[in-house]
């Protein structure tokens, strides 16, 4: 069978995948969108739009992954369950497979409280793992939830997220297992900063034997200052930062801040790499698309495999 | 029928928000997630943790607040029988049963009815 996307195929082919995250817009302008995704170009396997990020509101993540299918750049849709019902989601789903949209990645997303509009209904209708499950029977059976029958299914490669870091601790590689059972190909975790908990727990994933089933995805993030590193540490949540790597920024000269976070993040893309059964790395600049490209560059990830984006991206209806 | 579903409605209600803080979802499932009662969880997540959850075990959402799933994984690792339901994947919440009785949807099967496309990997 044919991979669904030049990232399921590379996955498959047992190449170690980069993938980035493209800094939502706020414009009406394609150009915005254009602009930022045309800097990871030819540095990253593809590219995530997030939905909704951090629960503030942005440019649909569905509108994003058309604009870089249109310009040849394969996207990864993130979608949440916060924001839409199983009805808003399932049309949403086969939107974007009829525009071209290959992987996407569910989840729960961040609370409405952590956004600008902390007086939002949160919807939460269907959780992630149903959202996941949802998306397989809409691609391996060709139905709604409803039960009632597609015209033509999509053909998704189908991602979720693990935070490793979250208790219960125990608990987190048996919501793994779920989201596999449910339906998930390839999975991106939350921001690996600290290695030793990461590997005790891709060695827990390891014992339940899901590194053969599912391509797990670390993502790094690549901090541009001491305050960046503080803001992550105390407003995102289920981010874990160490103190040594904000100590380590603090004692960085501002100037030189940003090159430390570059080197930060080679560090983690160098360790979590020699972690059996991590299958690609996927990268965070935060709102810093550059930053992501220095990282790639110095990691040792360039080039990419030179696959033609047009036997991929909107292809294989 | 309607006369005993409010009847049996008066006395689960009552008994089971006062031991279980319950939502009445009427589709019962806390032996699944260790007794603790999934629809307190902010997010109404059934399936197990969101990623938000503070390194003290708290909700991201209520910050004073214990997270529902970190108490229902506790919780089920001291469950004789059902330890291992945490496991099961759980079908969407039928939101037409809110406030209706979970015993009586038990015993006539209507709490088990899934949307027709949802493929059971294993019930409740």
């Amino acid at each position: 069978m044919a991979a669904p996307s030049r990232l399921a195929g590379l996955l498959r082919d047992g190449r170690f995948a980069v993938t980035a995250e493209l800094t939502s817009t706020n414009s009406a302008d394609p150009e915005a969108t254009w602009r930022l995704a045309e800097v990871l170009r030819g540095s990253v396997d593809a590219v995530n739009c997030t939905d909704n990020t951090g629960a503030h509101v942005h440019m649909s993540s569905l509108a994003a992954a058309h604009l870089l299918v249109e310009k040849g750049i394969e996207p990864i849709m993130q979608l949440t369950v916060r924001d839409r019902n199983r009805l808003a989601l399932q049309a949403d789903l086969l939107g974007a497979a009829a525009l071209g949209v290959r992987n996407i990645v569910l989840m729960s997303g961040d609370d409405v409280t952590a956004g600008d509009h902390p007086e939002a209904r949160r919807i939460y209708d269907i959780d992630s793992m149903q959202l996941i499950e949802v998306a397989a029977g809409m691609r391996d059976r060709g139905v709604y939830l409803s039960g009632r029958k597609l015209e033509q299914a999509p053909s998704f490669f189908i991602g979720a997220v693990e935070n490793p870091f979250a208790p219960p601790l125990e608990f987190r590689p048996i919501r793994l297992q779920k989201k596999v059972r449910a339906g998930a190909d390839f999975i991106q975790t939350q921001l690996v900063f600290d290695v030793p908990i990461f590997t005790r727990f891709m060695s827990m994933v390891g014992d339940l034997g899901l590194t053969d089933k599912v391509f797990i995805i670390p993502s790094i993030g690549i901090p541009r200052s001491a305050r960046g590193a503080r803001y992550m540490r105390e407003k995102v949540p289920g981010l874990h930062v160490p103190d040594a790597v904000v100590h380590r920024l603090e004692k960085t000269p501002p100037a030189r801040q940003s090159q430390e976070g570059i080197e930060i993040a080679v560090e983690l893309v160098k360790a979590v790499r020699e972690i059996p059964g991590v299958a690609g790395v996927h990268l965070i600049g935060i709102k810093w698309e550059e930053g992501v490209l220095q990282v790639a560059e110095a990691a040792g990830l360039l080039p990419r495999p030179t696959v033609s984006p047009l036997a991929t991206v909107g292809g294989s209806r | 029928m309607r006369v005993i579903e409010r009847l049996v409605v008066a006395v689960e209600k009552p008994l089971k928000e006062a031991v279980w803080d319950c939502r009445m979802c009427g589709q019962c499932i806390l032996h699944s997630t260790g007794l603790s009662c999934p629809m307190r969880c902010p997010k109404n997540l059934r399936n197990g943790p969101c990623g938000g959850v503070r390194a003290n075990g708290n909700c991201e959402v209520y910050p004073d607040k214990r997270c529902v799933w970190v108490e229902a994984w506790e919780g089920s690792r001291r469950l004789p029988v059902f330890k291992d339901h945490i496991e099961h994947l759980q079908k969407p919440v039928d939101w037409q049963l809110q406030g209706t009785s979970s015993w009586i949807n038990l015993v006539s099967g209507r709490d088990g009815v899934a949307p027709k496309g949802w493929e059971a990997h294993g019930s409740s």
